[in-house]
Formats: C-alpha cells, structure tokens, sequence
C-alpha cells in the first residue's frame, strides 16, 4: 500500500518536476492562517518586549514583566486576577467535569429510555452565547426578581439567599458556577462518545466476574474513559484562562465587586483597550497576552509530554 | 446482547437524576421565555406562573423591535457566521487534502504548523491583530472579522478533515487518474462529495463560537453598521436594564435563532461530536 503511493508519488515528480498543485492546495490556508494567527501571535510576544520611551517605541528587556510582577499599580490587579483564573479552573475540574462524566455515564445506560431528549436538553445551554447565558443568570439571582429566593424557599432553604453576584466573597463562585452551567454539555458528550466506544464484549466479561453497577463503573468504565477525561480537563484549561466573555457580560469590564471576579482576560482587555478612566497600553496588554500564552503553553506541554504519555490505553 | 441489568427502582432513580439535572439545564431559558410574555406586574408577581390572558402583554417586543437594529445586527452575524464557515471548510479542506494524500518534504511539519492553533488561542494574538487592521485600514469592516474566525477555524478543520481524507480509497483516486482527471478535478468531483459528513461536523464545531463570540466584534467591529447580534444585545440589554420586558424579550428574541437550528439540526450535530471524530 505505502510502497503503491510512494512509487506513484515518485512518478509524478519524475514526469512533473514542482507538482504546483500542492502549492495551490495549501496555499489559501496558509496564508490566512500565518497572517492573521502567528505572525500577530509573534508580532505580540515581541512587543511586550517593547515600550514608549520619549515617545518612542524602545527596546526594554524584560522591564513589563518586572512591571507586571512588582510594580505596585500593577501587580496586585495582576496577581488577584491569576489567582481569580486559577480558582475559576479549580471551580470548573471540581464540578463541570464530575457532573460531565456523572451524566454520561448515567445516559450511557443501555435501552435507557429517552436518552436523546436527555441528551439535547442538556446541551442546549452549551450553544447558547455567553450575553444569553449571563444576563439570565443576572436576572435568576437578582435580588428585585423573587425567583431564587421563592426557588430556595421550596426546599426550606429561603434564609441562605444572599445576592451572590454582589458580593466580593461568593461572586467568583457564583460566575464560575454558571460558565460550568452552560459548558457540562462538552464534557457530557465527549466522555459520552468514549463510553459508547467501549466493546459490549469487555462490558459482558466484567458482568460474567460478577463486576456490576458502581464497582463496573469504576473499575472497567473509568480506566478506559481516562484519556476522555485527560482531553476534557485540557481544554478546560485552556478555555479557562483565555475566558472573559461571561465575566465581561456579569460584572462588567472592572470584573466587580471590588475586582473580585477579575480574571486574566478581563485584565487583558482592560490593560490593552483602556476602560473608563484608564488609557489603553499596548505595551502592557502584549506582556498580559505574552503571560496568558506562556501559562496555556505550559498548560498543554504538560498534557502533551508528561500526562498523555503516562495515561495508559487499551487497545481492542 | 445485553441482558436487563437495572432493576425497576435503579432505572426511577437515573431517570430521577437526569429529569432533575434537565431541569437544572433548561429551566433559565424557560423561565426567560414565559416571563417575555408577561405584564411588568405579572413579572414580579408571579415569575413562575405561564401567561394567562389576563397577564399576557407583549409590550417587551414592541421596545424591542422599536428600539434596536436587529434587522442589521442579524444580517451582520449571518454574513459574517455563512462566509467564515465557507472558507474554513474549502481551503480546510484543500490543505487537508494536500496533507493527506501526497508525500512532499515537510509534510508534517506542516501538519504539526497548522496544528498549532487547536490549542492556542487566537484571542492572545489581539493587539498585533488590532494593529493590523488598523494598518489596512479594516478596522469596523466585516471583512475583519471573517479573516479573524477563518483563521481561528481553519486548524481543527485542517485536523478533522486530513483524518477524513485518509480512509478515501487510494483506487478510487487512481482510477480518476487513469481516466485523465487532474489532481484538481479528483479533489472536487470525487473527495470532496465522500467527506461531506465530515465537512458538517466541522461547519457545526466552527458555527456556534463564532455566532457567539462578544471579542472580536467589540474589539474589531464595534460601529453601528458591523455590530453583530452578539455585541447588539450585549449593549441593548446593558441600556435596558431597569427596563424588565424589553430585557427579556430581547433575551427571547436572541434564544430564538439557535434554538429553532439547534432543534432541527441536534440529531447530525450530536451524531457528529459522538461519531469519533473528537476522539
């Protein structure tokens, strides 16, 4: 077969020396995809090299980082929004992700009447965009609108209402809640579709051990899903901490109360696009851009090199 | 063949956690749906009760449609969401093409080049991004942001469809060869037509972030005339926000579109995410 293609290939280049129809394949692609995505991915890791000096565009080093870092207008806000991101991501490997495989092992269940209602209905939040999702959840749990509180009160919990957005120690809590609310479905899927992929014959010879029901689940089902689970919490790593849509939709571009629901893409468009009062850096925002890469960078070198790697699959 | 494993009162207790969590995942929209339909009063009176006659005003609508330009903001979201998915599928599919089926030195390089963007995000590119629509003078263009999603789409294209065009037969392919059809006319004619499900999966995958992206279009496009409908209601709703009938009218009013494509197209769109493609 390769030897088959190989030789034809040879062929071709031996009767046409530049086979240009390779060329006129990729180049559409190319060019948009190098012009628009990496050279502005470079041209911005290269300017949080770079600062206005006199009015001139200077060569600094490393001095945005270091103002960045230890400055103390800026350090804080940078510091409170990465630690914000970081829990925002905790939030979302604690409770997305479970529920995620939670629902898609209960609507893997064989014959399980109903599982396409199920199935679409749980995903829908998913497609909806983040302004929908936001200002619902806004409204939900707005203290002028009695739905939360009258919700609370029909499971006798009324008195643990609380204006939860408003509130500089559960509004990051509240906002990571509901991006969880509208992304289960991701996970729910795609650990759905691993779970079908599991041969019936496996699943018959762990019934004919006498390994059913949870002990089932977690024995033979889990392992199997484990790079499912290794791809869901990479993508939710890199989803989570290039957000900013929910939270610039929730609180506002200051990410308020008191900056508590900051997180790095809010920092981001704040710093490079200016807000209010504030005058938009360019200088500033590349090296923002530059720390939001080199953290995603790490993020998915660790996936790629270390975690994919030690994951164990099974081959059927 | 699998037996009945569950017994009765196992499968009321999964029913019972997914009716609940049903419940959970669709209950907001609902509630935002119903409550559209009512007088101010009715809205805070009783949140949860369906529009009776009594109760039923459509007042909300009338802001709505009064006030803002939806019309335009719907054309702009359209055209921008229908030339984006066009291109990302044609040159993804040529360059996955040109990937998979000829064996040309830095081919995986390539592969590996293009691949770079599924996991790093366009967004971090914004301040060169802006510069250089500034540059070329298509800042608050449409034009803008279809280079921009063209570019954030085609990587996963190129990964999804390469994998497709691998299980094309090579016969058929040498079979067009021999009968004298160029390499042009083998792409078009005979793999373009096989790969079509997969070339759904991906219009699907690169659809719904662009239709909802708020980034781009308030960083690159936000002029009256390129808003899109994401950005529109972001700023009609933030001006609305005391106003509690146009809020949720307007918040029906964009749940509509996706909701009427989301209920037609679920079957092929969870087919697609299940069917190993994002494996």
């Amino acid at each position: 077969m390769t030897d088959a293609t190989l030789s034809q290939g040879e062929m071709q280049a031996a009767s046409r020396p530049r086979r240009w129809h390779i060329a006129v394949f990729l180049l559409p692609a190319l060019v948009v995809y190098s012009a628009v995505m990496i050279l502005p991915l470079f041209e911005t890791l290269r300017l949080s090299f770079y600062n206005t000096v006199d009015g001139q565009s200077a060569f600094v080093g490393l001095a945005n980082f270091k103002t960045l870092f230890g400055d103390a207008r800026w350090a804080a806000d940078f510091w409170n929004a990465l630690k914000n991101n970081f829990i925002f991501f905790v939030i979302h490997m604690l409770v997305q992700n479970p529920i995620g495989v939670a629902l898609a092992a209960l609507l893997s269940i064989p014959k399980l009447r109903g599982a396409a209602f199920y199935r679409t209905a749980i995903f829908l939040p998913t497609l909806l965009s983040f302004v929908i999702v936001g200002f619902i959840w806004k409204l939900i749990l707005s203290p002028i609108w009695g739905v939360s509180p009258y919700l609370l009160d029909l499971v006798g919990l009324k008195s643990l209402f609380a204006p939860w957005l408003g509130k500089p120690n559960s509004a990051l809590i509240a906002v990571s809640l509901i991006s969880v609310w509208q992304y289960v479905g991701i996970p729910m899927m795609l650990i759905y579709a691993a779970l079908l992929n599991i041969p019936e014959e496996v699943i018959e010879a762990a019934e004919c051990d006498g390994v059913t029901g949870w002990a089932q689940f977690f024995k033979i089902k889990l392992p199997l899903i484990l790079p499912a689970i290794g791809i869901i919490s990479i993508l939710t790593f890199v989803g989570n901490f290039n957000a900013f849509d929910l939270v610039y939709t929730v609180q506002g571009a200051l990410a308020g109360p008191d900056g508590s629901t900051d997180i790095l893409g809010t920092l981001l468009y704040r710093t490079f696009f200016g807000f209010q009062l504030q005058l938009g850096d360019r200088s500033m925002g590349a090296t923002i851009a530059t720390v939001m890469f080199l953290i995603i960078l790490a993020g998915v070198s660790l996936y790629l090199f270390v975690i994919q790697r030690r994951i164990r699959r099974y081959q059927f | 063949m699998s037996k009945a494993r569950a017994s009765l009162s196992r499968t009321a207790l999964v029913h019972a956690a997914l009716i609940a969590y049903t419940l959970v995942a669709v209950f907001p929209v609902f509630l935002t749906i119903i409550n559209s339909f009512k007088n101010r009063n009715a809205i805070f009176r009783n949140p949860m009760q369906l529009p009776t006659p009594s109760t039923f005003d459509l007042v909300g609508y009338q802001t709505v449609l009064g006030q803002g330009d939806f019309a335009v903001y719907f054309q702009n979201s359209l055209i921008v969401t229908v030339v984006s998915i066009a291109l990302v599928l044609l040159f993804g599919a040529m360059a996955a093409f040109a990937l998979s089926e000829y064996r040309f030195r830095g081919n995986t390089l390539m592969g590996l080049y293009l691949a770079l963007g599924i996991m790093i995000p366009i967004r971090l590119g914004t301040v060169a991004i802006l510069q250089g629509m500034v540059a070329t003078g298509l800042v608050n263009t449409l034009t803008a942001l279809i280079l921009v999603y063209t570019a954030q789409g085609l990587p996963l294209a190129v990964f999804i469809l390469s994998e497709f065009m691998r299980t094309v037969s090579d016969d058929l392919k040498n079979a067009g060869r021999i009968d004298g059809l160029s390499e042009y006319a083998i792409f078009f004619r005979l793999v373009l037509p096989l790969v079509r499900p997969a070339m759904a999966t991906v219009a699907v995958f690169t659809m719904i972030p662009i239709w909802n992206d708020l980034w781009f279009p308030l960083i690159l496009a936000p002029s009256e005339a390129t808003k899109t409908v994401t950005l529109g209601s972001q700023i009609f709703i933030g001006q609305f926000v005391t106003n509690w009938n146009a809020v949720l009218a307007a918040l029906s009013l964009a749940i509509l579109p996706v909701l009427v494509l989301y209920l037609a197209f679920s079957r092929q769109l969870i087919r697609g995410i299940t069917s190993g493609a994002v494996k």
